[in-house]
């Protein structure tokens, strides 16, 4: 059993939480029914708390070059407010981990790794903004993150906050984040989220957790507001077409491999760790790529599960389980690319039973604005 | 719903076994709870034969899946179509509408008493 838990442990014990070890954490998987809790976030809200993941500053008159640096993208171009996704490379061009980068200010970035991760992405931006007029800060021990995901995740904030700010938090744009007051705390509220629907992710110090979490929870109460585990996190952004690193980003994968080519700058002089192995892999190719697989029967694919075409192994899942919202099962693979336009028939094979998938676009689910 | 039901035989793998002529076999609201929502069931065919100890059928939840062990050897004389049906049943009702099928017994196998398996699972006993 991991030792490490958030600031919010006794609060999801009182909830009668079922906890789940994640990335070095003991963090609610479910409260009660797992379907019930996506269901929420698919048509109400739903909280989380997310405060097992990283949060890492890089601050100084360099900032932007030092992330630039250290990550495949570009960050200079960066507006304050504004957030980017993107990635961290090893030397040979292996996913290390996704991220988050957020400007706060034109030299203080926030930058969120996963879990799992933040340790080393912590490292590994000390290490390459050396050369650079930046601090990097690990303030992930300190830093509380609460997610409020769903359609009505807005109007449940808006409620909380000062009527001056209330038309600020309709402005707040997807990708975007605003330092807000609630309860007299200030809330570094950012409109991003890995489930889908519209939504905030909230950074507070964790001391202040504990009191906002009951804030929001009592402020969504009528509002069908409940809170979500590790669970239905997962079935969300699975059907939202997100990857989740340890899955489908590894270290012995590159970005191109997983897609996110668009992610990755490789403009002339855009200098970062990984370049030369990125530069080769964009020349080379890719042997496998990612592709969304929909079952035409009930029984779900699972990690590892291989993808079988006229009998030879052609792939391999890398999450899948049952959509809750579509009602047929859905799952993520690398493929081989022959087989990889939406439409392919292919087999997965269950546990030594073949059942026939589709190749089909990504994301499964997009809500309707 | 207490976690386990008194007047049950369990086994190991967390299977129930209500005695009698056929004897009813579902899964504990242990290993219903462990597994979360279920969303499919597979059981085995009426008129076939269960072994002890191996696996008949699989239940799945959303986040898992796992196999069903046959807590008994025997003749598979019905199956529960309502679960197939509606596999939510067996995390509703584990030990009473979520039944799975019912085996006319030859031989049992290892199996424990209600005390038994509560305190193998850490549970209290009913």
């Amino acid at each position: 059993m991991s030792e490490r838990t958030t600031a919010l442990y006794e609060a999801h014990a009182a909830l009668g939480a079922h906890f789940t070890d994640f990335g070095g954490w003991q963090m609610p998987l479910r409260y009660g029914s797992e379907l019930a809790e996506h269901t929420a976030v698919r048509t109400a809200a739903g909280l989380f708390d997310l405060s097992h993941m990283g949060e890492v500053w890089v601050q100084g008159p360099d900032a932007a070059a030092a992330l630039s640096h250290a990550l495949v993208g570009v960050f200079e171009p960066l507006a304050v407010g504004r957030a980017k996704y993107s990635l961290i490379v090893a030397q040979d061009g292996g996913i290390l981990d996704d991220l988050i980068v957020y400007r706060i200010t034109p030299e203080r970035f926030l930058v969120v790794p996963n879990a799992g991760n933040a340790e080393l992405v912590f490292t590994e931006l000390t290490t390459r903004a050396a050369g650079f007029t930046a601090t990097v800060t690990d303030a992930s021990a300190h830093t509380a993150l609460i997610a409020l995901q769903g359609p009505r995740a807005a109007e449940i904030l808006t409620g909380l906050l000062p009527e001056a700010e209330h038309e600020t938090l309709a402005a707040l744009r997807y990708y975007a984040a605003h330092e807000f007051s609630i309860d007299d705390q200030p809330v570094l509220v950012a409109r991003t989220g890995y489930t889908g629907e519209d939504g905030f992710e909230l950074f507070i110090p964790d001391t202040a957790a504990p009191g906002l979490w009951d804030t929001l929870l009592a402020a969504g109460l009528t509002r069908g507001l409940i809170p979500c585990g590790l669970a239905a996190r997962d079935s969300l952004r699975l059907e939202a077409g997100m990857p989740l690193y340890g899955n489908e980003l590894t270290s012995a994968l590159t970005p191109f491999d997983a897609g996110f080519d668009r992610v990755v700058n490789l403009d002339e002089g855009h200098d970062f760790v990984g370049r030369a192995a990125l530069e080769a892999a964009h020349a080379t190719g890719v042997r496998r790529v990612l592709v969304g697989l929909r079952g035409e029967g009930r029984r779900a694919a699972r990690a590892g599960y291989p993808i079988l075409v006229d009998g030879e192994a052609v792939g391999t899942v890398t999450s899948g389980q049952p959509s809750p919202t579509l009602g047929f099962p859905i799952a993520f693979a690398y493929i081989d690319p022959a087989y990889a336009t939406p439409g392919t028939p292919v087999q997965a094979d269950l546990r030594g039973k073949p059942e026939a998938f589709t190749v089909t676009a990504t994301p499964f689910y997009r809500r309707t604005r | 719903m207490s976690t386990v039901a008194p007047n049950l035989k369990y086994s190991a793998e967390h299977e129930w076994l209500a005695a009698g002529d056929p004897a009813t076999v579902g899964i504990t609201a242990v290993a219903a709870e462990a597994l979360g929502d279920i969303v499919y069931v597979s059981l085995p065919e009426v008129g076939s034969t269960v072994t002890a100890g191996e696996t008949c059928g699989e239940v799945e939840s959303t986040k898992s899946v796992s196999d069903l062990y046959a807590p008994v050897t025997g003749e598979v004389v019905s199956i529960n179509q309502t679960v197939l049906d509606d596999p939510a049943l067996v995390n509703g009702d584990p030990y009473g509408a979520g039944w799975l099928f019912t085996v006319r017994v030859t031989e049992e196998g290892p199996l424990l008493s209600p005390e038994e398996y509560a305190a193998a699972n850490g549970v209290t006993a009913p």
